[in-house]
């Protein structure tokens, strides 16, 4: 270990750092195409493929009867994509899936929402991913036109909690949560938190507090629900990937929370679902819209995504925290493919849209193993709608199978 | 390390001789060689203008405030670096208090009380923490050191210094073993090797003479070793720390896993959940989708730069100054 080695390894990182803002495109991986039998219609209602998992109706609604499969002629055969950290694992299962339907090679980096945000603006990508929707401002910046948003997974954001002292399921409630994380609820014995949880009476011990260090669509999702269900948490901390948190530790990633709370007796946290349950920690219910304590699952997420289906904005940056409806469970997060609508490259054009399409029907079917909730029918049908109007040079780009 | 301490060569001469040679391979070579070397700098150069480049919009907009405020709030757009310096100059002071000590100690043993078939195998144990990844350090520290400090050295520290006058504030408040001082212990120990190695050389670089002197005048071993020895490699010895402290300043991961990453306040307590410059670099930029967020944490990288490469320059200077040869003190 000299000294020169260690000046040159921390330049190096240095170079890392400043490098890592921009998605390395990968060069593409060319397979080779077995001769498909047609070129694709541009019309959208186009006939039905013969594919084994949709049924052959043709006088059913195309959103059935569509299904994408087998490789076309003249699409291109790899596609780079970059973005959000979150749903990294499910795309990772997809996208090693997807080659075997249609033989088009798809590399995904999860750089991060960031990033992937970065990446679809200056088009360094072909398509983007993210955790949190687009800002106006941040569309404003977006070098190849308008962009659409297509939600493709859902998540449950569960507080987490050891109290090895305690044996029952605590009950949250919106009002609990932002004292406890503003700072203002400092023990476990507060009245506030008595008033659902009776059996905290003799636990006086101070609440340590954990929250996210790095930026992330987790943090997104929970403080998004803190700032819609308190006015006092959106003027004094706000909502986004990473904020100025008045209190707590930072743990890394959702395994570094967890393992912050599980070594820190009286601690909470936030985390994605899948977190808590593989590690066997406490998590407690919320209190939803409704006024009933939910118990967090992927059912109870996806309820809420279907419950708020009729208010969510056409653009579909839509947010589903404190969803109405008995049984949504109120924190929760989604993720999104962001793609051009106007996509000059027609081979990139036919494989993105089929990419989107598939995404958003027969890919839906990985997302519960994978822990993360489907996007329910109601959304998905008006990402149908945006796939049919994405175009390359003036012409739908989607052939429909 | 041996580099280190030796002086300077004097590169005229040789070239001169070689390059009147007027051997074709020995021009091609040079040119070859001398391309690469240049390639360093050029890299160093072009890290700095990038750095400038991006970090130029955050001063621009926030000027002398970046590096007076607290503030990091990339909702509002507020960026302040002060909380984030505050924890990197604690923890790497810390880390410098608790090993330059232990390393100059060792690096005594080493060079002045070990018997030579001792020193080998010694040095090749200090230096070998140097060779243990930092995420390693990271893991150790969060699953044993943190627990250890939270348990039962923290808790200690509260009672026993906590009551003291002024002192007593670094030591108070809750101790949850997430904290400026586990960060400052566990760099202490990944600094060691650095200030133990170079320390050693500096102790080797002292002429025999002035041990043989002080000897011949009676002295005791230990009185040759505060008299003549030390005296001669002070600067040395501090150059040496300095270095242990530039490690210090960079270090991410362990630190990261470590310090508790919040960087809401700057308080006197030692047991305060802290920032340092290279974590928050590290945690935040790959969400910073705004472009003063993402100018913001680059300006830290600047800083933390700036700072890192003064550290290393003084520490260069000091050491050459023993290597170069006998001072009057002495």
């Amino acid at each position: 270990m000299s000294f020169r080695t260690r000046s040159v390894a921390f330049v190096s990182a240095l170079v890392l750092l400043a490098t890592a803002c921009g998605p390395g495109t990968q060069p593409p991986a060319p397979t080779s195409a077995p001769a498909a039998p047609a070129k694709p219609t541009t019309a959208a209602a186009a006939a039905p493929t013969t594919a084994p998992a949709a049924p052959a109706t043709t006088a059913a609604a195309p959103a059935v009867a569509i299904s994408v499969s087998g490789p076309l002629a003249d699409e291109a055969k790899s596609l780079n994509g970059a973005g959000a950290t979150f749903p990294a694992p499910l795309y990772q299962k997809w996208f090693s899936e997807y080659v075997n339907v249609t033989q088009v090679q798809v590399n995904y980096q999860a750089i991060g929402s960031g990033g992937g945000i970065k990446g679809i603006q200056d088009q360094t990508v072909d398509f983007g991913a993210s955790d949190a929707p687009m800002t106006d401002e941040q569309l404003a910046g977006a070098k190849g036109g308008e962009l659409y948003h297509i939600p493709t997974a859902l998540g449950a954001i569960v507080p987490t909690y050891n109290l090895p002292t305690v044996k029952s399921k605590l009950k949250f409630t919106g009002e609990t949560l932002e004292g406890i994380f503003l700072g203002t609820i400092q023990k476990w014995n507060d009245p506030k938190l008595l008033a659902d949880n009776p059996d905290l009476a003799n636990l006086n011990e101070d609440i340590v507090v954990v929250h996210r260090s790095d930026g992330s669509g987790t943090t997104f999702g929970f403080t998004d629900y803190l700032s819609t269900v308190s006015p006092e948490w959106q003027q004094k901390v706000g909502k986004a990937t990473s904020v100025n948190w008045p209190t707590g530790l930072g743990g890394s990633g959702n395994s570094g929370v967890a393992g912050e709370v599980q070594q820190n007796p009286n601690s909470i946290g936030y985390v994605e679902l899948i977190y808590a349950v593989q590690n066997n920690m406490g998590y407690g219910m919320v209190k939803n819209k409704a006024g009933k304590f939910i118990e967090p699952s992927l059912d109870s997420v996806t309820g809420a995504a279907a419950a708020s289906a009729g208010n969510i904005p056409a653009d579909l940056r839509f947010s589903i925290v404190d969803a109405p409806g008995d049984g949504s469970y109120p924190i929760s997060t989604a993720t999104w493919l962001l793609l051009y609508k106007n996509i000059p490259d027609q081979p990139k054009a036919v494989a993105l849209t089929r990419l989107a399409w598939w995404a958003t029907h027969e890919a839906q079917k990985f997302n519960k193993d994978l822990a993360y909730a489907t996007v329910p029918e109601a959304l998905n049908a008006k990402s149908e709608q945006f796939i049919k109007q994405i175009t390359s040079n003036d012409k739908p780009a989607f052939p429909g199978r | 390390m041996a580099s280190l301490v030796r002086a300077p060569a004097d590169r005229a001469a040789p070239l001169g001789v070689l390059g009147s040679g007027g051997n074709r391979g020995d021009r091609v070579f040079e040119a070859v060689v001398s391309a690469i070397a240049a390639c360093v700098p050029l890299l160093l150069i072009g890290i700095i203008v990038l750095l400038l480049l991006d970090a130029l919009p955050a001063f621009l907009r926030f000027g002398g405030a970046f590096l007076t405020q607290t503030t990091w709030d990339p909702v509002q757009e507020k960026f302040g670096a002060a909380a984030y310096m505050y924890g990197t100059v604690v923890t790497s002071l810390i880390a410098l208090l608790l090993a330059a000590p232990v390393g100059v100690g060792c690096a005594l043993f080493i060079a002045e009380y070990a018997p030579l078939w001792m020193r080998a195998p010694v040095s090749f144990l200090i230096e070998l923490l140097a060779a243990i990844p930092s995420i390693i350090y990271g893991l150790w520290g969060f699953f044993i050191l943190a627990p250890l400090m939270r348990g039962a050295i923290e808790p200690f520290l509260k009672s026993a210094v906590g009551p003291l006058p002024v002192v007593g504030a670094l030591f108070s408040g809750p101790a949850v073993g997430r904290d400026l001082l586990v960060a400052g212990v566990i760099l202490s120990i990944m600094i060691l090797p650095t200030i133990t190695a170079v320390s050693r050389e500096i102790l080797r670089a002292v002429p025999d003479t002035q041990r043989e002197g002080m000897l011949a005048l009676g002295a005791t071993k230990w009185e040759t070793i505060r008299k003549a020895v030390l005296p001669y490699a002070r600067s040395g010895i501090v150059g040496a720390a300095i270095l242990g402290l530039a490690r210090a300043l960079g270090e991410t991961m362990a630190v990261t896993m470590v310090i508790g990453n919040s960087s809401t306040q700057i308080r006197a307590s030692l047991f305060t959940p802290g920032y340092t410059m290279a974590s928050a670099i590290a945690n935040q930029f790959t969400e910073a989708d705004k472009e003063i967020y993402f100018s913001a944490i680059v300006a830290v990288a600047l800083v933390l730069l700036a700072v890192a490469a003064a550290m290393n320059i003084l520490a260069r200077l000091l050491v050459w100054s023993v290597a170069r040869g006998p001072r009057p003190t002495a």
